[in-house]
């Protein structure tokens, strides 16, 4: 991709970019040689000694010999043999032990077991934080409760906040809590934390995000559609919804496809045997997957690359660029000529594109478009400086022998005709302009 | 392995030992053998803390990493888990304990917690029905972590995530306690300065931990003369820009090369590892030992050149060449037996920074040709654009130009509030999502909120291109204000970049004479306050403090009579910067380049939760980075 190649001249000349040029004549590069001429040239001045000395000792991957992460690699490896035998040889015991004695001293158990101290909500945060024994079975009044929540919540421990709404939740009926935590904002986000690690309860994104973890495409569908109820705010409903119909669509279109295919009725799927499932891929792989197998179906279809691009709401660059990759893919360049025509109500035909044309020479190029193709494009070109430097790039000799021509410049076409294979139609061509043309 | 941290102007050395110490005695809790079992995530924290001997000294016998299933066997009495207070973490501990063979192998289980013991996690334990079976449940309170001469880590990876985006400010309690940690090593400091919510959330703390350890005052006379303490979100931009420093380009090499970085070390292959393509690729089959270097203050050279713009290394590099070959031509004017004897004497550090100058000579080499040969070392570092542009290498470096054209153009303030044609392009090419996300990001940034319009059009491209579960994550950038729609028809970012001079048109690379070197123009927006703090003082700036997020304030810490230190003439200020949420190697590039400045007047010591670069911090705010 070429951009603003006009003003490259300038981009690589001003003072602010002329660092970054990697040519390996500019002066950091020499400067590099230089300095390594230096270093050899010191090497032998003095004996050689072992590169070791200044380089420490690593093992293979990479870590210090010496350092913990390559001994835990190193005592590990030396007795992996036998524990691994081992392993074999027992069955693992499934059983949990019986619970004994609690010898932590900091166990949730004795945490709630009633004690005697009268500890206010700040001494009792305070010994929660230097893990002594606390209690908090004697926060029984609602304002008690509440006046060691935001005790908690002025200490920022989370540890500590965690513990407290554990209590809470236990003590408190759901209503009670919820009213409460509406107006305490941190503790309800450490709250509906808390509830996300121990997966109790979902909250609309992280519902909707629950369907990652789905791998059967109908019951993600399913529940992809079930989300569709709950209130996102418009902007994400419409994505979700968008969600939805696309793998809805994609299970429809898959099912169908990979019957043709199989039954071998479709020329495209045995040329092009289908490398991968379109489940789950996102919507402009879909619109490429529905260019490439499914082109100038009527829009009535669902794999049909129109209605895909009006139910998704697909940009007319996107759509083009899309089409443009998938059509030129296959090579049928009369689609591609079909994707930039446009017809005036005179009945002239026009080519215009939403996109540069020096990007569409770009795409056509990596898809080994032949010269005929390219030159083409390289003609719409706007700029006359873009035009001839892409054209020299990819050696459309008319284009460039053209608008030398146009712009009259005889020098140009003279250096030109240096480049040209002597002999060739378009030596032959240069000489005709040059001998036709008047000083 | 730890002189580096003593040569500085604050001594970090005295941390180590701390925490050093603190390890010890746990692990001379556990009498007899023992066995440690790592999280791995910590071996790289504790390995900037201690050595494998150090483990030997007290009985540490095996080490493992923590893995589902049945623990390996070992003769040893204890076995010692050494975590991250994580559920998941938990439920392989209790896998583990549980399929231990009581019978044959009566061992003892401890769980070493860093740096804080939770409450969730022993729940977690309990339910499991595994706590009883654990004899000593204990905290490592590893808060701050000396990472070099300079600079404390805390090495906490979700702590920009936890505060922004999930309302959760442990990790600031943790940073209060850090610091409260520091000041009874190193004394109060007298002055705190913040900004943002996050800093008055850690100075309220500070404070309040003073007042409660009233009684135990420190007899140290301060080494701090202040403390800056400085929110990620009030300078999102920063981060955002592809960094130049040498640093971050050695540092992104090797992530790309090899995926992995340990903490301070750098692995190269030896000699030829001048990138040929294929090499790249089989990278882990190399036969060969792979140089290792050290990458921090303790490698002289090194601490020379890291900050610098990647642009001034060559002559860096052969400056210093020309010092050292005109040191050994020295010999030839050593005449008497006193001078051959001292020449004699300096030979073995010439021969050192020999060795070190051809090191870092063949790296940068290697950067600028991989560089032009493979692009985006910088840009991006997901693997699976090697195939995509090993063929297309000349449009590897005029991709990485046009990004960071655009990354300007968008910092000077060009166009920001219109559809940009080249995110459009890298969308339409499926450029990796991250790319995106940072471009989209710093254009809403740097546009102080998109126009709906535009914000709905980038969305609706990117879910289209990426997939519709991409939601999540552009909900968690909104969430955190990196992509925010426009409230107000003010656009308040250019008074701020003019206030604060954030784009300099001549920044100098090969001898900076300003901070704006380390992004080539772009002076960072964090280091500029820490600059205008020092002089003439943030009074001058009121007003576009006021335009950047949360509340700026001052806080004085009373001193102990006789603690009050007595400046020198000409004695510089100590200040400890603390980065809430993270910190990039161009900011720090940036403030040594201030603690050098021979005007400057102030020394900065450098703290943050994290080291991050741009792609890690997306990275850290992504649903599910690696989804199917």
């Amino acid at each position: 991709m070429i951009r603003g190649k006009p003003d490259e001249d300038e981009y690589w000349n001003s003072s602010k970019f002329k660092a970054f040029t990697f040519d390996d004549e500019d002066d950091d590069f020499t400067r590099l040689k230089e300095s390594k001429r230096a270093v050899n040239s010191i090497r032998s001045l003095v004996e050689e000694e072992d590169e070791e000395d200044d380089v420490e000792k690593v093992s293979w991957s990479g870590e210090p010999v010496g350092s913990i992460s390559w001994s835990v690699k190193e005592t590990a490896s030396s007795i992996r043999s036998t524990g691994e035998v081992r392993d074999q040889s027992f069955p693992k015991i499934n059983t949990a032990p019986s619970l004994p004695k609690n010898s932590s001293g900091y166990s949730l158990s004795s945490l709630f077991k009633g004690t005697t101290h009268d500890w206010t909500p700040e001494e009792t945060v305070k010994r929660m934080q230097q893990g002594k024994v606390y209690s908090l079975e004697k926060f029984r009044s609602l304002q008690d409760k509440l006046l060691l929540l935001d005790e908690a919540v002025n200490a920022h421990d989370g540890n500590v906040i965690t513990a407290v709404l554990i209590y809470l939740k236990k003590s408190l009926s759901k209503e009670n809590l919820f009213r409460e935590l509406i107006t305490r904002e941190i503790a309800l986000r450490h709250y509906i934390h808390f509830l996300k690690e121990i997966e109790e309860q979902k909250l609309l994104l992280m519902q909707y995000r629950d369907h990652l973890n789905i791998r059967d495409e109908n019951k993600r569908r399913d529940f992809l559609k079930s989300c569709l109820s709950l209130p996102f705010s418009p902007d994400d409903a419409t994505h979700v919804q968008d969600h939805y119909t696309l793998l809805e669509r994609q299970i429809i279109i898959e099912a169908n496809d990979k019957q043709v295919e199989s039954s071998g009725q479709a020329d495209i799927f045995k040329k092009y045997p289908r490398k991968a499932s379109i489940l789950n891929m996102p919507i402009i792989t879909t619109l490429y997957y529905s260019c490439f197998y499914h082109y100038g179906e009527s829009d009535g279809t669902y794999s049909s690359p129109a209605n895909i691009r009006k139910t998704f709401r697909i940009s007319d660059k996107q759509f083009l660029l899309t089409c443009l990759g998938a059509r030129a893919k296959l090579k049928a360049w009369f689609d591609v000529d079909a994707l930039f025509t446009t017809k005036n109500w005179l009945g002239y035909t026009k080519k215009r594109s939403p996109i540069g044309f020096h990007r569409i020479v770009d795409i056509l190029q990596k898809n080994n478009a032949p010269v005929q193709v390219l030159q083409e494009y390289v003609n719409l070109v706007e700029d006359a400086e873009q035009k001839i430097s892409l054209a020299q790039k990819y050696k459309c000799h008319d284009v460039i022998i053209n608008t030398y021509r146009d712009l009259k410049d005889r020098q140009q076409l003279i250096v030109y005709r240096g480049k040209v294979e002597r002999g060739s139609s378009e030596y032959r061509k240069i000489e005709e302009i040059l001998s036709n043309s008047v000083r | 392995m730890s002189a580096h941290l003593s040569y500085g102007r604050v001594n970090l050395n005295i941390l180590r030992e701390a925490a050093r110490k603190e390890l010890r005695e746990f692990l001379d809790k556990c009498a007899g053998s023992k066995a440690i079992v790592w999280d791995e995530y910590l071996t790289g924290p504790f390995g900037l803390i201690a050595q494998y001997s150090l483990l030997k000294e007290h009985e540490v016998e095996k080490m493992f990493t923590l893995k589902g299933g049945r623990l390996p066997a070992a003769d040893v009495k204890n076995i010692i888990f050494f975590v991250r207070p994580r559920l998941e973490l938990m439920d392989i501990i209790a896998e583990n304990v549980i399929s231990e063979d009581k019978m044959h192998s009566p061992r003892d289980f401890h769980i070493l917690f860093v740096p804080r013991r939770s409450m969730l996690c022993e729940q977690r334990l309990k339910e499991q029905g595994v706590l009883g079976s654990l004899i000593n449940i204990d905290e490592y309170i590893l808060d701050l972590i000396p990472y070099d001469g300079d600079l404390l880590s805390m090495e906490s990876e979700g702590a920009f995530r936890e505060c922004y985006l999930e309302s959760d400010q442990t990790s600031l309690y943790h940073t209060a306690k850090g610091l409260m940690t520091l000041q009874a090593l190193y004394g109060t400091i007298p002055q705190i300065f913040g900004k943002g919510e996050c800093a008055r959330h850690v100075a309220n703390m500070m404070l309040r931990m003073k007042r409660e350890f009233a009684g135990s005052q420190t007899q140290i006379l301060p080494v701090f003369d202040s403390l800056l303490l400085l929110d990620r979100n009030i300078d999102l931009l920063t981060p955002l820009a592809t960094q130049l420093t040498y640093e971050d380009n050695l540092r992104g090499l090797c992530r790309f090369v090899y995926g992995v970085l340990d903490l301070c070390y750098v692995k190269l292959p030896p000699e030829k590892f001048a990138a040929q393509k294929k090499q790249v690729e089989v990278g882990k089959d190399l036969p060969t030992e792979p140089k290792k270097m050290q990458l921090n203050s303790a490698e002289e050279l090194y601490a020379e050149i890291r900050d610098k713009n990647f642009n001034a290394i060559g002559a860096a590099l052969s400056k210093k060449a020309k010092i050292i070959s005109a040191a050994f031509e020295e010999r030839h004017n050593a005449k008497t037996v006193g001078e051959i004897k001292q020449f004699v004497s300096q030979l073995p550090h010439m021969q050192a920074a020999r060795s070190s100058l051809a090191n870092h000579t063949s790296i940068a080499e290697l950067i600028k040709d991989i560089t032009k040969r493979l692009l985006l070392i910088l840009v991006d570092r997901g693997k699976w654009i090697f195939s995509l542009f090993l063929s297309h290498s000349d449009s590897a470096s005029e991709a990485f130009f046009d990004n960071l054209t655009v990354e300007q153009e968008f910092m000077t303030g060009v166009d920001t509030d219109k559809v940009n044609t080249y995110i459009e392009d890298c969308i339409a090419q499926k450029d990796p999502l991250i790319k995106i996300l940072r471009l989209v990001c710093m254009q809403s940034v740097c546009n102080n909120g998109l126009k709906q319009k535009i914000l709905d059009y980038y969305k609706r491209e990117i879910l289209q291109t990426y997939g519709y579960e991409h939601m999540l994550t552009l909900n968690n950038l909104e969430k955190t204000g990196l992509l925010k729609p426009q409230t107000s028809t003010r656009n308040n970012y250019p008074t701020i970049r003019k206030t604060l001079k954030l784009w300099m048109e001549d920044a100098n690379e090969q001898n900076p004479n300003d901070i704006s070197y380390v992004y080539s123009g772009y002076a960072p927006l964090s280091i500029r306050l820490t600059q205008v703090l020092a002089r003439p003082g943030w009074r001058s700036i009121e007003e576009v403090l006021k335009m950047l997020p949360g509340p700026h304030f001052e806080e004085r810490q009373q001193l102990p009579a006789g603690l009050h230190k007595k400046r020198q003439q000409g004695e510089n200020r100590t200040t400890l910067v603390f980065f809430l949420g993270g910190v990039t190697y161009a900011e720090i590039a940036a403030l040594r380049f201030l603690s050098q400045m021979e005007d400057g007047g102030t020394e900065y010591i450098i703290a943050t939760t994290k080291l991050i670069n741009g792609t890690s911090w997306i990275k850290s705010l992504m649903d599910r980075p690696e989804a199917p």
